[in-house]
């Protein structure tokens, strides 16, 4: 984590969650959740396996919609607009909302081919040149083309872990999105490629606006300026970074930051 | 204001939860032996007693080897454990007390050495001014060391305010020893060590108010708001020379 912040009152909200319930079949899985993330930060959500971070996560490019009975009530907008409106064309939310996932899941492809994929179906570009151009900036963005620029041709699943994970966001950031969702993204990852992604995700809140679920606290405490804890599907405690890992006000939340479960 | 009430649940690693109080431990043994050295160290001054000052500042090494072995298990437990929120102020705290109790101790081995030398020339009247103002002291030691052991800021408060009166305690002993110095010149060598020892005092009354600051963070994790109400006038003491003693 790095300089001071500007106060939150003159940062744009990217995202603004109101009252988002979610059910799986019966079960509920998120209780009346309210959160605004904002724009060019990273967000972390935390809390114990089964809280809910990931099903919040998936809402938000509603990649919940893919899994059965799942039901989402309440309004979640970007920039303004109401994600789930009828109106809204899925496919494009998610070039603008991208996510990386835990396992690194590179296509079957070259590595052009994988970052090159997402802008020739949304149609950003068609010709060779404009691919390539964007190919590049992506993997530079990425911070991996020093390690891949002699070898485009060559498959993506033949990169190492760390690595395979950074062009998965090159892939992300091709389609040129607003946003990127990250799911536990360095749970694969040794300490030095976690580190790396780290950085990247420092370096890259420059341009986007970030959203990490992940269940190591000192992750959350190193990439993050705001963190959310949730607990049974409530959103406990939100706030800056610092002050959750300080001097937190929920009682709950001090006892998962402290390692107390009850 | 952070809610540390002492959490509901031990840790989860109980040998964490181990550490953790040994820190809590060692911070109260060295409470209480600072406490035995202040009160060790009026009464060896006020009995004029030479061999027990001489004890009490070899004992001072003892109160050093205690911050040491806090020092050390804190560094150990910060890197061992990544501790958070309250745990974490708990660690940074337990540091700079075992500090301002390493040089409570300090000063009261500093009153020892003045003993000795006091105890070379005859007795002069401030010497029972000098254990009331030790007992107020002692009092607030006494007081932060619960209030440490309960994580209570309001205690810690309570006792923080009552450093105004260890400073104007000091203030009147600083005439008081002007005066004597005035009566008579004689008195001046003891009557100068007499003020070093009421200096002392009133720093340890500092030194204590102090940890109740830092008492006030652990349990609300944020500082006092207020300014400390400091009464020493004694920058400000002057005795004006008049034509009989000029």
């Amino acid at each position: 984590m790095t300089d001071t912040l500007p106060p939150d009152e003159d940062l744009r909200t990217a995202i603004v969650a109101e009252g988002v319930n979610v059910y799986y079949g019966e079960k509920q899985a998120l209780f009346d959740v309210d959160l605004d993330i904002k724009q060019n930060q990273v967000t972390a959500l935390i809390g114990p396996s089964g809280c809910g971070k990931s099903t919040f996560l998936r809402c938000i490019n509603r990649m919940n919609d893919v899994i059965d009975g799942c039901r989402v009530e309440g309004r979640i907008a970007l920039d303004g607009d109401d994600i789930y409106d009828r109106s809204v064309d899925v496919v494009q939310l998610r070039a603008r909302i991208g996510m990386v996932f835990q396992k690194p899941n590179p296509f079957p492809k070259s590595i052009f081919d994988n970052v090159s994929y997402g802008p020739r179906i949304h149609g950003i570009a068609e010709r060779k040149a404009d691919l390539e151009e964007i190919v590049h900036d992506s993997l530079v963005r990425a911070g991996l083309w020093n390690e891949v620029a002699d070898r485009l041709n060559e498959p993506g699943t033949g990169l190492s872990g760390g690595q395979q994970q950074r062009l998965c966001i090159a892939r992300a950031i091709a389609v040129r999105p607003d946003v990127i969702l990250m799911d536990e993204p360095c749970s694969a990852l040794d300490p030095i490629a976690t580190a790396r992604i780290e950085e990247l995700i420092d370096d890259l809140r420059e341009n986007y606006t970030i959203v990490i679920v992940t269940h190591s606290m000192q992750q959350a405490a190193r990439v993050s300026q705001r963190t959310a804890f949730f607990h049974l599907g409530n959103l406990v405690e939100f706030g800056p970074t610092d002050q959750i890992f300080t001097s937190p006000r929920d009682k709950r939340t001090e006892s998962y930051i402290t390692g107390r479960i009850g | 204001m952070a809610t540390n009430e002492g959490n509901s649940a031990p840790h989860i690693m109980s040998a964490y939860e181990d550490e953790l109080e040994q820190l809590n431990n060692l911070v109260l043994e060295m409470g209480g032996r600072i406490e035995i050295q202040l009160s060790g160290a009026i009464r060896a001054m006020v009995k004029r007693d030479s061999d027990s000052a001489e004890d009490l500042i070899a004992q001072d090494k003892e109160v050093d080897a205690l911050e040491e072995r806090i020092n050390d298990l804190a560094v150990r437990t910060l890197a061992l454990r990544q501790p958070m929120a309250g745990d974490l102020r708990i660690i940074v705290s337990v540091i700079k007390i075992a500090g301002d109790l390493e040089r409570f101790g300090d000063y009261a081995k500093n009153i020892a050495k003045r003993t000795l030398v006091v105890n070379q020339s005859p007795p002069i009247r401030a010497t029972s001014s000098i254990p009331r103002m030790a007992e107020l002291v002692q009092r607030m030691l006494d007081g932060v060391l619960k209030a440490f052991i309960n994580r209570d800021a309001e205690m810690a408060k309570a006792i923080w305010v009552q450093d105004a009166e260890v400073d104007e305690s000091y203030n009147s002993l600083f005439r008081e020893l002007l005066t004597y110095m005035m009566e008579d010149p004689r008195n001046i060598s003891a009557a100068t060590h007499l003020l070093f020892v009421a200096k002392n005092i009133e720093r340890m009354g500092d030194l204590v108010t102090n940890v109740a600051e830092t008492i006030h963070f652990v349990a609300e994790g944020e500082r006092m708001e207020q300014e400390r109400p400091k009464r020493d006038m004694t920058s400000l003491t002057d005795v004006p020379m008049t034509e009989d003693n000029a």
